[in-house]
């Protein structure tokens, strides 16, 4: 589904990624842990060109996202991204944070017609159409899938209040959903829990780990060891800018090879 | 003295029809600053995007370029001079003839948005960066994200400067009638022009001046208030 290759980032001079080569198939649930610095959110961040990676490519549905003159944005409503500090939107509603994404989608779809048309016209083409709804019902349709979404992680009676009203959980299980809204192939967390006060950490793990077993393909990077064993069907050491390591959850956690993941896993288990 | 002071001030102000003028020069003030606001606003912020857009590729710089020398030359001349180099050196010079009040509504607008940008550019800025990219994770265009999430929270956080500016520009209304717009100013002189006496209409002039101030001022703070409730808990 995803084929990294020889995946390099550098910040100026410093290189923080240098060379990561993994593929990530259909379904599969990928945590990545590691040591602060070793490049683990800089991966992430690549996998969707919120960073733009320096050298190498990233394969997703045929295309390299690495090259620039791919339509990123086409890939990215395919693949959700959760943040360690939620970003939900401020300035809009929790309905309005998960309608954004689904109706600007439509918006900008039937943009597209419209130039489609205006090309057969001028030069007497028949280039079809995308099939889209009227922005009434594009509207009617995201408002009552965020509302179903909200219903689904119990906070239907929050749709209409302000992010800055919610509970640090509560936020991120939103975020969780803004992504879901978009029907991504992919999702990608990056240390989802780590902003959350302990007795909010089980809500959203539960609400990450219901997503995996639907089947959803994701990446976690996550200080969660208990929560990669249970629900990763792999795991990947990251260390320095490369993966050092990688394997079961059992392989990793039970049978480290490298000295380096020894050492790792004696530090925070 | 006063009190004839005052009763050839109420005389010319009823009986010659100042009122008519004083209503005319209120009513230009408002819509020289609301409109050049509002320009201002669009145009400001334009230049601030252009501004804080990463310049990998060729047209941000060229924008970029652009609004550098824009906000160069608005910041570096008075209002007065760009109202003057406008009405009677680049409209001529055009061929142009409009009237003088629109010509100050744009010119007041292109100033404005010189200020607005700088003012945009520290809003955006002040704008958490995750917002921007959590917007761009779910596939928003770059130009999108600014217009639905950043700029509405950089208008939130620069709201009380935006209103400073609008005071500014209410101010800046009294040099109107260096091309020939009928303003405050011009309303009251003629009022004490009528008979050689200017301490009433001046200091009417004054009162006016700051009781539209202090209302603004006061609308700025309500709207400020009800911009916050996106930050208040329940
Ligand atoms: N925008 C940036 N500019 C410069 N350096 C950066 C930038 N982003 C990350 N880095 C550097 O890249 C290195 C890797 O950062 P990264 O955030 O990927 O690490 P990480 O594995 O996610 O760490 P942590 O567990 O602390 O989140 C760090 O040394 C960091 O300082
Ligand atoms: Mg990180």
């Amino acid at each position: 589904m995803i084929d990294v290759i020889n995946l390099q980032k550098s910040f100026g001079k410093k290189e923080v990624l240098k060379g990561v080569n993994v593929t990530i198939e259909e379904g599969e649930k990928v945590a990545i842990i590691g040591p602060s610095g070793s490049g683990k959110s800089t991966f992430l961040r690549c996998l969707n060109c919120l960073e733009d990676p320096t050298g190498g490519s990233i394969i997703f549905e045929g295309e390299d996202l690495a090259d620039l003159k791919v339509d990123i944005n086409k890939h990215r409503e395919n693949i959700g991204m959760v943040f360690q500090h939620f970003n939900l939107f401020n300035n809009l509603t929790v309905k309005q944070n998960i309608m954004l994404a689904p109706v600007t989608l439509n918006k900008k779809k039937r943009a597209k017609n419209r130039r489609i048309k205006l090309y057969n016209a001028i030069f007497k083409k028949d280039k079809p159409l995308y099939a889209v709804s009227s922005l009434k019902d594009a509207k009617k349709e995201a408002e009552e899938n965020a509302l179903r979404l909200l219903n689904r992680i119990g906070l239907a009676d929050k749709a209409d209040v302000y992010p800055s009203t919610l509970s640090g959980g509560q936020k991120q299980r939103v975020a969780i959903v803004r992504a879901l809204a978009m029907n991504p192939k992919v999702m990608l967390f990056d240390e989802p829990t780590s902003a959350l006060d302990p007795e909010m950490v089980g809500e959203v793990l539960d609400l990450i780990k219901e997503v995996a077993d639907e089947g959803m393909t994701m990446l976690i990077v996550t200080h969660e060891m208990g929560f990669a064993k249970n629900v990763a069907s792999r795991v990947l050491f990251m260390d320095d800018g490369v993966i050092k390591e990688e394997g079961t959850p059992e392989q990793i956690f039970e049978h480290p090879e490298c000295e380096r993941l020894r050492d790792f896993l004696e530090k925070v288990l | 003295m006063w009190e004839a002071k005052w009763n050839a001030f109420i005389k010319t102000f009823i009986e010659s029809e100042g009122y008519i003028r004083v209503l005319t020069g209120l009513k230009n003030t408002a819509l020289i600053a609301v409109i050049g606001l509002l320009i201002g606003i669009v145009i400001g912020t334009l230049i601030a995007i252009a501004a804080v857009t990463p310049k990998y590729k060729v047209a941000p710089r060229i924008f970029d370029g652009i609004g550098k020398v824009y906000v160069g030359f608005f910041r570096g001349t008075p209002m007065v001079v760009q109202l003057l180099l406008t009405y009677y050196v680049l409209l001529p010079l055009l061929g142009i003839k409009i009237d003088s009040l629109m010509v100050c509504i744009i010119v007041f607008g292109m100033n404005s948005g010189a200020y607005v940008s700088e003012i945009m550019r520290s809003g955006i800025q002040s704008v958490d960066g995750g917002q921007l990219e959590a917007a761009r994770a779910v596939g928003l265009p770059y130009g999108t994200s600014m217009i639905k999430v950043v700029i509405p929270q950089a208008i939130k956080n620069i709201l009380p400067t935006l209103g400073n500016e609008f005071i500014t520009l209410i101010k800046e209304t009294s040099v109107v009638s260096f091309v020939g717009a009928l303003d405050l100013y011009t309303a009251f002189s003629y009022i004490g022009s009528n008979n050689y006496e200017f301490m009433v209409p001046y200091l009417v002039m004054a009162a006016i001046y700051l009781t539209l101030i202090l209302v603004v001022t006061l609308l700025v703070r309500i709207l400020e208030r009800r911009m916050k409730k996106s930050d208040r808990r329940h």
